[in-house]
């Protein structure tokens, strides 16, 4: 999908448009139109065509609450601050919150939980997850017990937006939730209104896609969640564009995550950041990723994941006035995504789905400093070149100083346990070994 | 005016080697460390032994005023001890005065803090005692002697250990010398140099001799006795008017405070100096004596030791603790897995650096005087507790592994120990070999798919084999082809078997050079 050309692009977003506006699967909220220029005032809110929810199109990623250590040491939550901008979002008109047995180490539904009891039920909607993927066995009374364990987590009798975690096509389907009848105990528990709307999140091919989508007919998802951005619309390993354009076809709200590529596309390299500043001198960067996400009207909501107050406050004003992009617009966002995608960036964005990786490597760490010095422009490129020696230390520093010297690219074995586990279809242990290279190169001044 | 130059010179050198050993500016002050006259002595530094014999021949022993770390450390003990007794006297002069002006009876000076010296007949049995026993183990080998009562060594040790401590047996070593050679210094000036340090005993032999002596002009003297109350070496005989130059390190503390001009450096095989009277250079006394803020700050520099180990024991407890947490985290996303810090292996041959040539000839000329140690940026050199090299370093390679771009232990080495090697020629010398332990190799015992050791090779010396041959289903197995590897211990750092790496380097009798 990477050769689109740019006219394609613009016809594709604007016939995405259309077509979303002619399925009608969601209804845009106060004031926005598909395609209009108009200022939106207060927090734009989606229609769920299925329950009617009125759905924010700022939703809260609980996958990156900040984490402070304790004094045992331990790395928790730190709950003081999950608090605070809890009620900070709710204030704002945020009231989809969206977490998963697995985040956080395990620690992400109990703290967003105990965060969200201090406001009245029925002021937010719940998302969560069934993590059957990774170390459980997939069986049905795991799966029940994950379940019941959030419902007691939360509190509730019910949870509003409920997933099958990560299903990347019809084989892993069928073994979580097909063969154990865990599909058949969850359709029961929709149908009995504990489940208000049941959906799964997507990572994978197109044709994982396709397979699981087939089975609407039988299942009816209410809602799917999806990778989506300007930057894999068309230049992502898997083509976003024809994800979003699939669901919407088939009437099925898009529930968004990584609108901002966990930070990478807040963080773009300096000359394409200038780029955006020259247009919209006084708005962030990332208002733009979330705007070209908020422009598409199939999506019911996007997912941030939102670390910091000043995080959640840039948000909320990007959305507060929210503006959606017009033609020329996606036409420039579609020029950016494509010359972001020629820096040799490592498209992680940070999820830890790899970790903890068994050999103690600090794999999202190794990456975001090398990304952090792509973006800055601080890649040496040979020894000739006149600030060698001082891009040379400033990139072992700062490594160093990033990450402990025994969880360093160096010490990776290649044992692949990492590969299966990215949701981005990342070759760790092959980056990895790329950034060693390239740390060598450095130390030992060979280019 | 002499005098100030003597500080001013000894200022730049203690601060250049003390930086030195912390591990800065090589570049800059390296030839520091070459003009140490044991390590010169050692590595047969012909030409800096015999450009210190000269300088001792010419004008005595200026090198423990200037060169010497030690022997400036030891006047810096006692310039401070001097500066507070200086303060306690005004403080006492202040209160006297007051007390005299309301009439009431003057306090007394309970305990002078200030320093008077007085002369003191030569210890010749100690010191060339510890002189002959000194030199007897440096022929016989038992080096421990040799680095325990060496100046350099011994300053080299005081620093590192300050710095960068590793385990706790050097630091404790050197942390009793340091208080040794304080109290020493304190007490009694210039007195480790003038009867236990080997080079002050050697350097003597000569400046006994030299061409310029302190001379006591008689002409002149008035007796006043401050030449000898001031003098740091007890050397000075006032009654006799003579200077015992075998111990008199050229410091020009007497020059200065002789008001009458009778002190000075003379040309001791000419004529008698008695009648000709030689005007007085500025020999104004100069009460407050300046000493480069620099040296303050170095001895300032020593504090925070304790501060800073107790912080590393917090942090690693904190540190082991989190990691227990994480192994809970197989199910879950996130979180760090535990990292067993490594052990170093126990070798059968002993690792030498490039450049060493063998062990043999390492042990033979190295000082422990912990250069090397302190400018091994891979954490590889630390000095060793083993009674038999104690404090000489060793290699290791659980924290590092020697670089191939790194040639600093080469070029530091003022011993001749390591010697000089460069880039080009290292990767082309042999140090050792590294042998697989396959009980520990995790291919062999977890079947992982790993060659880890093989594929960061520098010399591509490992490659996998079927622990089985032919058996495609074994799993693949290093093997070293031995005269490939060169013994950088790269495969021995990144083994993920912990804490004891499933691959060692074992060190080479005599390294190969290609």
């Amino acid at each position: 999908m990477g050769d689109i050309s740019r006219r394609d692009f613009i016809k594709a977003g604007a016939g995405a448009l259309v077509l979303g506006s002619a399925a009608a699967a969601c209804k845009s909220g106060s004031g926005v139109k598909a395609g209009d220029t108009e200022v939106s005032e207060g927090m734009p809110l989606r229609t769920n065509p299925n329950t009617g929810d009125k759905v924010s199109l700022l939703g809260y990623g609980c996958m990156r609450w900040p984490m402070k250590r304790d004094e045992a040491g331990n790395e928790v939550i730190d709950q003081e601050k999950v608090n605070e901008m809890v009620d900070y979002a709710i204030e704002h008109g945020v009231n989809y919150f969206d977490s998963a047995p697995v985040y956080l180490q395990g620690q992400s539904e109990a703290a967003t939980a105990k965060a969200l009891s201090r406001h009245p039920r029925d002021s937010y909607y719940i998302a969560t997850k069934l993590s059957n993927h990774r170390g459980f066995e997939p069986t049905y009374e795991a799966g029940v017990a994950m379940y019941r364990r959030s419902l007691a987590f939360y509190d509730t009798d019910h949870i509003d937006y409920y997933l099958l975690h990560n299903v990347p096509g019809m084989e892993a389907f069928r073994q979580r939730f097909l063969d154990n009848g865990l599909l058949d105990f969850l359709l029961k528990e929709r149908a009995e209104g504990r489940i208000r709307n049941l959906g799964f999140s997507f990572h994978g091919t197109e044709r994982g896609l396709d397979e699981i989508l087939a089975l609407h007919d039988t299942y009816h998802w209410d809602f799917c969640q999806i990778q989506m951005n300007y930057v894999d619309w068309n230049h992502g390993n898997y083509s976003a564009r024809y994800a979003y354009e699939e669901l919407v076809s088939r009437g099925i709200p898009v529930v968004i995550m990584e609108p901002l590529l966990g930070g990478r596309l807040s963080s773009v390299p300096v000359p394409v950041a200038e780029r955006f500043k020259e247009r919209e001198p006084s708005r962030s960067v990332a208002s733009w990723a979330f705007r070209f996400v908020g422009t598409m009207p199939g999506v019911l909501t996007a997912l941030s994941g939102m670390t910091y107050m000043e995080h959640l406050q840039d948000n909320i004003s990007t959305f507060e006035r929210f503006k959606p992009l017009n033609e020329e617009e996606l036409e420039f966002l579609e020029e950016m995504a494509g010359l972001i995608s020629n820096y040799p960036l490592v498209p992680c964005t940070g999820c830890q789905y790899c970790m903890p990786c068994p050999y103690g490597i600090d794999i999202p760490s190794i990456f975001k400093h090398y990304n952090s010095s792509v973006n800055s422009g601080l890649i040496a490129q040979s020894t000739e070149q006149k600030d060698f020696r001082k891009l040379r230390k400033a990139y072992l520093t700062s490594y160093d100083k990033a990450v402990e010297t025994v969880r360093q690219a160096d010490h990776c074995i290649s044992c692949n346990s990492c590969v299966p586990r990215c949701p981005q279809g990342i070759r760790i242990p092959r980056e990895l070994r790329r950034i060693d290279n390239y740390v060598e190169s450095l130390k030992q001044e060979t280019f | 005016m002499l005098k100030k130059t003597r500080i001013a010179l000894a200022a730049v050198f203690f601060v250049g080697i003390t930086l030195l050993l912390v591990g800065i500016g090589q570049q800059w002050w390296g030839w520091m460390a070459k003009l140490q006259f044991l390590p010169a002595c050692l590595a047969l530094n012909v030409a800096v032994i015999v450009a210190l014999v000269l300088l001792t021949f010419v004008c005595g022993r200026i090198y423990c005023s200037v060169i010497c770390p030690l022997g400036v450390y030891q006047d810096l003990v006692l310039w401070v001890r001097r500066t507070l007794g200086k303060f306690q006297m005004k403080r006492f002069a202040r209160r006297a005065a007051k007390a005299k002006a309301a009439g009431k009876p003057v306090p007394k000076l309970e305990r002078r803090l200030g320093k008077t010296f007085g002369y003191k007949p030569e210890h010749k049995a100690l010191r060339y005692g510890i002189w002959g026993v000194f030199v007897l183990c440096l022929i016989l080998g038992i080096q421990v002697l040799v680095a325990l009562i060496a100046p350099y060594s011994a300053y080299g040790r005081i620093v590192t250990s300050i710095v960068n401590p590793v385990g706790w047996v050097v630091p404790l070593i050197a942390f009793l010398t340091l208080a040794c050679v304080t109290y020493l210094a304190w007490t009694d000036g210039r007195s480790w140099c003038n009867n236990i340090c080997p080079v002050g005993t050697t350097l003597s032999f000569i400046s006994r001799f030299s061409l310029f002596r302190m001379a006591i002009d008689e002409s002149k003297c008035i007796s006043c006795g401050k030449c000898y109350k001031n003098c740091k070496a007890s050397c000075i005989d006032g009654e006799a008017h003579k200077v015992d130059c075998s111990r008199c390190v050229v410091c020009f503390d007497c020059v200065e405070q002789c008001s009458e001009g009778a002190l000075k450096l003379r040309f001791a095989y000419g004529s008698k100096p008695a009648a000709k009277a030689v005007p007085a250079p500025a020999a104004a006394p100069a009460p407050a004596e300046p000493v480069a803020p620099s040296e303050a700050k170095e001895s300032a520099s020593e504090a925070p030791d304790a501060g800073k180990r107790a912080f590393m024991l917090g942090a690693l407890m904190a540190g082991s603790a989190a990691l227990l947490h994480a192994q809970e985290g197989e199910k879950t996303d996130g979180g760090l897995a535990a990292i067993l810090p490594k052990k170093a292996p126990k070798r059968e041959q002993r690792l030498v650096p490039p450049g060493a040539e063998s062990a043999k000839h390492f042990y033979k000329h190295c000082t422990a005087c912990q250069l090397c140690v302190a400018n091994c940026p891979n954490n590889v050199l630390r000095p060793s507790t083993d009674p038999g090299h104690l404090m000489q370093p060793k290699m290791d390679f659980d924290r590092g592994f020697c670089r191939p771009e790194c040639t600093n232990c080469s070029q530091v080495c003022p011993a001749g120990a390591i010697l000089p090697i460069t880039k080009e020629e290292k990767s082309m010398i042999h140090i050792g070999r590294a042998v697989v332990d396959y009980d520990l190799c995790i291919a062999n015992t977890q079947g992982v798919d790993c060659g880890s050791c093989a594929s960061h090779c520098p010399a591509g010396a490992i490659s996998m084999v079927r622990k089985v041959k032919d058996d495609r289903q074994s799993p693949l197995i290093p093997s070293v082809i031995e005269d490939r590897c060169i013994g950088c211990g790269k495969c021995e750092y990144l083994c993920p078997s912990r804490p004891i790496s499933a691959i060692h380097v074992e060190g080479l009798v005599s390294h190969i050079k290609e």
